[in-house]
């Protein structure tokens, strides 16, 4: 059990690095708290396995510390560290049953034979792994080798977290359900730390209590599902997360007023006047779009309407630029013509891809 | 599971059928033909039945007593090439490098000895071990132990083995090493999760992922030390006396060199029949271990 902090933590596959480019992963800071789900989110190659195997004492970072608790743990080798980790792809040992499976660590480690069996005993129940016990680990399903491969983590008495990275990469998708849900009722269970590695923002949401999103070797937001919906602080969290992502629209910001080309935007709050130098973008989901029949509002050409199931979702052109927007239950869209309104509670500007504050105002209506 | 029956598919395989009967049963058939028959020279032939047969396996007769030490010799040679062979090419795959140049050198260097004639094996083996101009027969000699493998059998059998195990062993470091590298990376690291030893790693990991390919190494060299001529018939000739005369030897002199085409046509068929034998057994032992396993499963 244990809180671990990574300190200025940076790693380069390459040896001597020089430039922000050479790093697969930036510099980070940030305090994983003892018992806390987390999910770590990421496209491939965003260096999301490369913490993790940091974390697990398998790679070396270039530069940083890895602390659990107060104890630094950077130099310490992976058997030392008291992780476990699952895999990708199920790690099992095809010549052993899996009860011989869940005991290799603690054999390796010289537990007593009695006190192994009990805890075998005891995680396999947790796991609903007791029936297949003594089956050989080789032919089971992939869901079944990852739970060993969890399992061979759990038994230990003293580790102190569990990383996963995509773990569910190989399992059928009506067992990923089951497969995340017992991972959720093991973690209330036993009050143990698990980073859960994945490019899937279904998995992170609904597996972790708080996501980090990684993109292109750095933490860009840490929080609860709902702040990564709901104010993401980077164009990257907002166009990642969501199903489709934020619409992000190059803009011009003057105090309470957007222009997106000659279309005015009014907005919640007052910013700076931003300069030119950099980038703003305005950035709003399709969820907090409203497309309404021709008439108030900003006016769009309708190229495609998705029904996605629980909604649709219409594809609108604004001043030539590509936009999605909710289309409410009760409106039928005729024509290509239509309007879009826009909460503005839900409209952020960015400034070079990060969100900018802005000073609340007494607030007018768009 | 439907099968679908196409007669045609008798069209396609038919060439198969026709090469093979010639290039295997045409030629077993003449030899089963000379196996139960006697000849005088003169392309006179004798009916004898299975007349040679039972003398082969008679060991109380001079035919039977040759062909049973010299299969005594063959399987002895065979389990000691196995017993190094095996184990070596294990710890050499073990010991390779698994990335960057150094793999793409040691794969060239191994490879070499694979590539040579085997007589010309034999040839360098002949001159290397020679006590006079040899360097290792004359280094071995000058560090003061009388070695001389025209002269004493134990030397010979050395000799023949050393040179072998040179000629083989990267067969089988090759084949593991395959099998080795088809391990993905995470067997390794949850094995150091787990805390297991180099050992444990050996045993539980890269042991049970590498016994495909050592079926397929067991089987070639134990079929090809088996088979051993050309490189023994450079290098000893089959001496000192018959020391090293392995059943290919005794083969070749009876059929060849006195031309007994009976006896050495009843001794080919039996040596084929041991050799396929013994490796259906290796076959069936090995296989069953999975077959075993896969029963338990279920």
């Amino acid at each position: 059990m244990a809180r671990i902090t990574l300190d200025h933590l940076a790693h380069a596959y390459k040896a001597n690095p020089r430039t922000a480019e050479d790093y697969a992963l930036k510099e980070i800071n940030h305090v994983w708290s003892q018992g806390g789900a987390y999910a770590l989110l990421g496209p491939s190659g965003c260096g999301k396995t490369t913490l993790l195997n940091i974390i697990s004492g398998l790679v070396r970072p270039t530069r940083g510390r890895v602390l659990f608790d107060d104890l630094d743990v950077t130099d310490l080798s992976t058997e030392a560290r008291n992780i476990a980790q699952v895999f990708q792809f199920p790690v099992v040992y095809d010549t052993m049953t899996v009860r011989e499976n869940l005991a290799f660590p603690l054999k390796n480690r010289n537990v007593p034979r009695d006190r192994t069996a009990r805890r075998v005993e005891e995680i396999a129940g947790l796991l609903d792994l007791t029936r297949v016990l003594d089956r050989k680990a080789s032919n089971l399903t992939a869901d079944m080798k990852q739970k060993i491969s969890l399992g061979r983590g759990l038994v230990r008495p003293d580790v102190a977290a569990i990383l996963f990275d995509e773990p569910l990469t190989v399992i059928d998708p009506h067992l990923k359900w089951q497969l995340r849900s017992t991972l959720k009722e093991i973690h209330r269970a036993l009050d143990i730390t698990m980073i859960y590695v994945t490019h899937d923002q279904t998995e992170a949401l609904t597996f972790a209590d708080k996501v980090v999103v990684m993109h292109d070797g750095a933490v860009v937001q840490t929080g609860i599902p709902e702040e990564l919906f709901e104010r993401p602080t980077h164009t990257f969290v907002g166009h990642f997360i969501g199903s489709p992502g934020m619409n992000i629209l190059p803009c011009r910001v003057e105090g309470t007023t957007a222009f997106i080309g000659s279309t005015m935007i009014s907005l919640k709050r007052a910013y700076r006047t931003l300069s030119d130098g950099e980038h703003i973008e305005l950035g709003i989901r399709p969820e907090f779009v409203r497309l309404q029949p021709k008439g108030a509002g900003l006016p769009v050409q309708v190229r495609r309407i998705d029904d996605i199931g629980r909604t649709r979702i219409a594809r609108v052109e604004m001043n030539g630029r590509p936009l999605a927007a909710s289309i409410p239950d009760d409106i039928s869209i005729e024509g290509s013509e239509a309007s879009l309104v826009l909460d503005p509670n839900h409209v952020h500007i960015y400034a070079n891809g990060h969100l900018v504050a802005g000073e609340a105002t007494g607030g007018h209506a768009a | 599971m439907t099968k679908t029956l196409n007669n045609r598919a008798w069209f396609f395989v038919l060439p198969v059928f026709a090469i093979v009967a010639f290039s295997a049963i045409l030629p077993l058939m003449t030899v089963v033909n000379y196996s139960v028959q006697d000849t005088f020279g003169n392309n006179q032939f004798f009916w004898n039945g299975i007349g040679w047969f039972q003398e082969l396996l008679d060991p109380s007769s001079q035919l039977g007593e040759q062909f049973l030490s010299s299969l005594m010799r063959t399987l002895l040679f065979s389990a000691i090439i196995l017993l190094i062979q095996v184990p070596l090419g294990i710890a050499v795959a073990l010991s390779m490098p698994r990335e960057g140049w150094p793999v793409a050198l040691c794969l060239v260097l191994m490879a070499l000895p694979l590539l040579i004639p085997w007589n010309v094996v034999g040839t360098i083996w002949q001159v290397f071990a020679r006590g006079d101009i040899g360097l290792l027969g004359w280094t071995v000699n000058s560090l003061g132990i009388d070695y001389n493998y025209t002269g004493d059998p134990i030397d010979a059998w050395v000799t023949i083995i050393v040179m072998d195990v040179w000629h083989w062993t990267s067969l089988v470091a090759l084949l593991c090493y395959a099998g080795l590298k088809s391990i993905p990376d995470a067997y390794y690291q949850a094995a150091r999760i787990d805390g297991a030893s180099r050992w444990a790693v050996f045993r539980t990991i890269q042991l049970p992922k590498m016994r495909r390919v050592l079926l397929i190494a067991v089987l070639l060299r134990f079929m090809d030390s088996f088979m051993i001529y050309t490189e023994p018939f450079v290098l000893t000739g089959g001496g000192p006396g018959n020391a090293t005369t392995f059943l290919s030897i005794d083969l070749v002199k009876l059929a060849l060199g006195q031309f007994d085409l009976g006896k050495a046509a009843a001794m080919s068929l039996v040596y084929n029949l041991i050799i396929l034998a013994i490796c259906w057994v290796f076959y069936t032992v090995m296989t069953n271990v999975d077959a075993e396993r896969e029963r338990v499963e279920a």
